[in-house]
């Protein structure tokens, strides 16, 4: 097999990759860097991310503020001192991006514009129009091209890590161009592979978001922190589960049921001011919008559409003018889309499943219980979102533990000492490639990858959706468990070398399996409701048993392990989470 | 109601067993909201397992899905079925070499993006914690339109200039270096014109246009490169006359 030695190896080109990648490059130009993506940087599902990247810069805020808006907006199960080393390296970041050359959005005098955004306090959400993750992904993929010490291996399908001796020293991957294997040996590894939305079947995450690093980080014995957590944005398109930024409330945009009412004053969130105030209403966190949809579908109250329930996303009052300056994407998607033009039209939407808070497990250094193996982004759970990330905090994250997983990554490496037991990882690699090549030979496959797909999906849905109970989540377990029994009777239809793409959503498909038993499994043994993990059957929040954090282990012969781990809480208690009139909020 | 069937002409290469492209007809029941992505999918997913294509974020924003649809390229994404008869081609885009299927090689791209230094060269370094650049609203509009690109390869695929010397750098990277040039924080238009006036430069493209009209964000390298010419074209004179330029 063909080996490619680098000092560091970085799993995933989006936003966490890329910005670790210029860590490294920057804390040493010495140390070489393979940097891996199953796609082109630039298609990296950052690219997707709309409305934002929030960091204390205004006067009127303050670091606490942000902290304590992230922690009870976490539902206190955030580890504290990960939010506080957030909120304060998070600014500096932005200018970094700043001076990098990222168009963010300007006030008249010049200095970087911030926008409200669900359950700030303040408005602190930096932006670059609607196309915020977009145009970050674009300065970090253009600013990495200045460091000789990248050198990137686009269109490669990492299959495994390689790890030996409690340490990780590389992964294999798939050239996809030839469909041959590589072994790339690196001192560090760092995943930053993204989340695995795809497990459900309505989601803004593009077709790469499968969860592949988390699953092999699993595989390879991390545990999966926390995945019974799942992020439903309040809106996304019906239908295609287009993302509509929470811009779209931030600028004043408006919830309406089918009798034209803002519903979300029903759910302690209220009064219905005309314009918004923050913490309040439609700039409620995500996970309370959400479930007051699910609740208004359950009285009846929303719209009955194709597909699904909807209710209005109203803009008309922000005026063609603003629209077309902040809004610009979320007006074409909807032209296109639904055939609704936010500056005439009320616009169709539902939640729809959008970020992971849960995945692999880490320290404050974006360290996993591996050594030599870092993770950062949405495959990563640090833990600054707790049980319902706050929006903006994902572009920020990726800056602040991508760049801490490069510089930590560096330390490692340099400290390292050469594998006393080479030969064992290149046997570890040759059983990765006989995998792949038994997958070649298997012949007469009686399931098909989209059947199973589907059914993962539609019971993900189902059962562990934004409500769930004892009884929907053990039809969910089974239906996972036969899923992943019958993927053993899948077999290649493409039996060539050359972007076989039969492979790679073969592999794919796999992962999001073993990504799905963790968050069903997680969910089933939280026997409490807190944040985007909602029971039925045990409403109330028990901080007593359930103040901790989910660990899902691998285990290849069955269900996974569920065990627990503690809740780091230096300076806030858990408390009541309050928006509405009784958080206080400003206008914004 | 709201079902129809059409029939998708897809054009298959794969290298290891095909001497050339063919053309594979598949019948796909649709509904009506779907773009002919969508219909690529249900063929991956319910006929032909073998059949590869780029994709991913379905909405106009990660560039990964051009493809040549009824002779003229489009993002799959973008490309509604209520915008086509009942009889779809769809093939790889133009100008590059097919790796397979609908999927085409960008190695040449990725190396000319890099080469126009695509990223800020400000006056003088300033620490992090100096704050920002100030920009104002007006200085960002001089320059957003032009960081808009996804690269998602379709001007390539129409530009004649680019069909004729390959070494021409081309739209896409040619509105990208305009980008950083007309930013009010990067002095790194210099560093940037050996390969933006060389001869493969701004200089090749005939402004024949075609490159911004197929843009699905608006980007007009068209006028990038006309713009840029300009101002290559002042510093050229200014050399010449010794008054020397910024």
């Amino acid at each position: 097999m063909h080996v490619i030695n680098a000092d560091i190896v970085i799993v995933g080109a989006g936003g966490a990759g890329l910005r670790a990648a210029i860590a490294v490059a920057e804390a040493d130009p010495s140390l070489s860097i393979a940097l891996i993506s199953k796609v082109y940087p630039m298609r990296s599902h950052t690219c997707a991310a709309e409305g934002g990247a929030a960091g204390v810069v205004k006067n009127n805020d303050t670091l606490d503020y942000h902290f304590n808006d992230t922690v009870s907006g976490g539902d206190w199960l955030t580890d504290q001192d990960a939010v506080e080393l957030f909120v304060n390296e998070i600014t500096k970041e932005l200018f970094q991006m700043e001076h990098w050359g990222c168009p963010w959005s300007r006030e008249g005098s010049g200095h970087v514009a911030v926008r409200p955004f669900g359950g700030m306090k303040i408005m602190r959400t930096w932006y670059a129009a609607d196309k915020t993750g977009f145009h970050m992904l674009h300065t970090l993929f253009q600013t990495s091209l200045k460091y000789p010490s990248i050198k990137r291996f686009d269109e490669y399908y990492t299959t495994d890590l390689m790890v030996e001796d409690g340490a990780c020293h590389g992964c294999t991957a798939i050239e996809m161009r030839t469909g041959e294997m590589r072994l790339f040996r690196g001192k560090a590894v760092i995943v930053c592979t993204g989340g695995a939305g795809k497990i459900f079947p309505f989601t803004t995450n593009g077709a790469i978001k499968t969860g592949d690093g988390m699953a092999m980080a699993y595989r390879a014995g991390v545990p999966l922190k926390d995945m019974e957590f799942v992020q439903y944005h309040p809106t996304g398109l019906p239908g295609s589960g287009i993302l509509l930024t929470e811009g779209c409330r931030g600028e004043g945009g408006y919830l309406l049921n089918k009798d034209n009412y803002r519903y979300l004053q029903d759910y302690d969130l209220g009064p219905a001011t005309p314009t918004p105030v923050l913490k309040s209403m439609e700039l409620g966190p995500r996970d309370r919008l959400s479930q007051a949809f699910w609740q208004e579908s359950k009285k009846g109250r929303t719209v009955q559409g194709k597909w699904g329930d909807v209710v209005w996303l109203d803009m008309r009052h922000l005026g063609e003018k603003l629209i077309n300056e902040r809004l610009p994407l979320v007006r074409d998607l909807s032209i296109s889309y639904v055939a609704a033009d936010p500056v005439t039209d009320l616009v169709p939407v539902r939640p729809v499943v959008h970020y992971m808070m849960g995945g692999i497990h880490t320290d404050i250094n974006a360290a996993t219980p591996i050594a030599g193996l870092y993770s950062a982004g949405e495959c990563a759970c640090v833990s600054i979102n707790g049980a319902n990330r706050l929006g903006s905090n994902s572009l920020g994250e990726l800056l602040v533990f991508g760049a801490r997983a490069g510089r930590y990554a560096v330390e490692h490496a340099k400290a390292s000492k050469p594998v006393s037991r080479e030969a064992l990882v290149e046997a570890q690699a040759a059983d990765a490639e006989d995998r792949i090549k038994s997958l070649f030979k298997r012949s007469g496959g009686t399931e098909r990858v989209a059947t199973l797909r589907r059914e993962m999906n539609m019971s993900m849905e189902d059962g562990c959706g934004i409500y769930r109970d004892e009884k929907s989540l053990r039809d969910t377990v089974n239906v996972i468990a036969d899923v992943r029994a019958r993927y053993r009777a899948v077999s290649l239809e493409d039996k060539s070398s050359v972007y076989n793409t039969d492979l790679y959503q073969t592999l794919e498909l796999g992962a999001m399996i073993e990504c799905a038993e963790t968050v069903v499994h997680s969910a089933l043994h939280r026997t409490e409701s807190r944040g985007a993990h909602q029971r039925l059957d045990h409403v109330e929040r028990d901080d007593i048993n359930f103040l901790k954090h989910s660990m899902a282990y691998y285990n290849p012969n069955g269900d996974p392990r569920i065990d627990y781990h503690e809740v780091v809480i230096t300076k806030s208690q858990p408390a009541a989470r309050v928006y509405g009139a009784a958080a206080g909020g400003q206008a914004a | 109601m709201s079902k129809r069937t059409i029939q998708l002409e897809v054009l298959r290469y794969r290298p290891e067993q095909d001497k050339e492209p063919v053309f594979q007809t598949y019948t796909v029941p649709c509904e009506e909201e779907w773009v002919v992505l969508d219909a690529l999918n249900y063929v991956k997913d319910e006929i032909d397992r073998t059949l590869s294509f780029r994709w991913s974020c379905h909405m106009f924003v990660c560039g990964s899905c051009g493809y040549k649809i009824d002779g003229e390229p489009k993002l799959g994404c973008k490309a509604f079925l209520r915008d086509y008869g009942d009889h779809i081609r769809v093939e790889p885009l133009d100008n590059f070499p097919i790796e397979r299927d609908l999927v085409v090689v960008l190695d040449d791209f990725m190396e000319k993006l890099q080469s126009v230094k695509p990223y800020l060269i400000p006056k003088e370094e300033k620490p992090v914690s100096a704050g920002e650049y100030l920009q104002t609203p007006a200085q960002l509009k001089a320059f957003k339109q032009y960081s808009m690109c996804i690269n998602c390869m379709l001007c390539y695929s129409v530009c004649p200039q680019y069909a004729l010397a390959p070494e021409f750098i081309g739209p896409a990277a040619l509105a990208l270096a305009h980008r950083y040039n007309m930013d009010s924080r990067d002095v790194g238009r210099k560093a940037r014109e050996d390969m933006v006036a060389a001869h493969e430069g701004v200089w090749e493209c005939s402004f024949v246009g075609a490159c911004s009209q197929v843009c699905p964000k608006d980007v007009d390298p068209a006028g990038a490169i006309q713009q840029a010419k300009f101002t290559s074209a002042i510093d050229y004179v200014t050399s010449l006359v010794g008054i020397g330029g910024k």
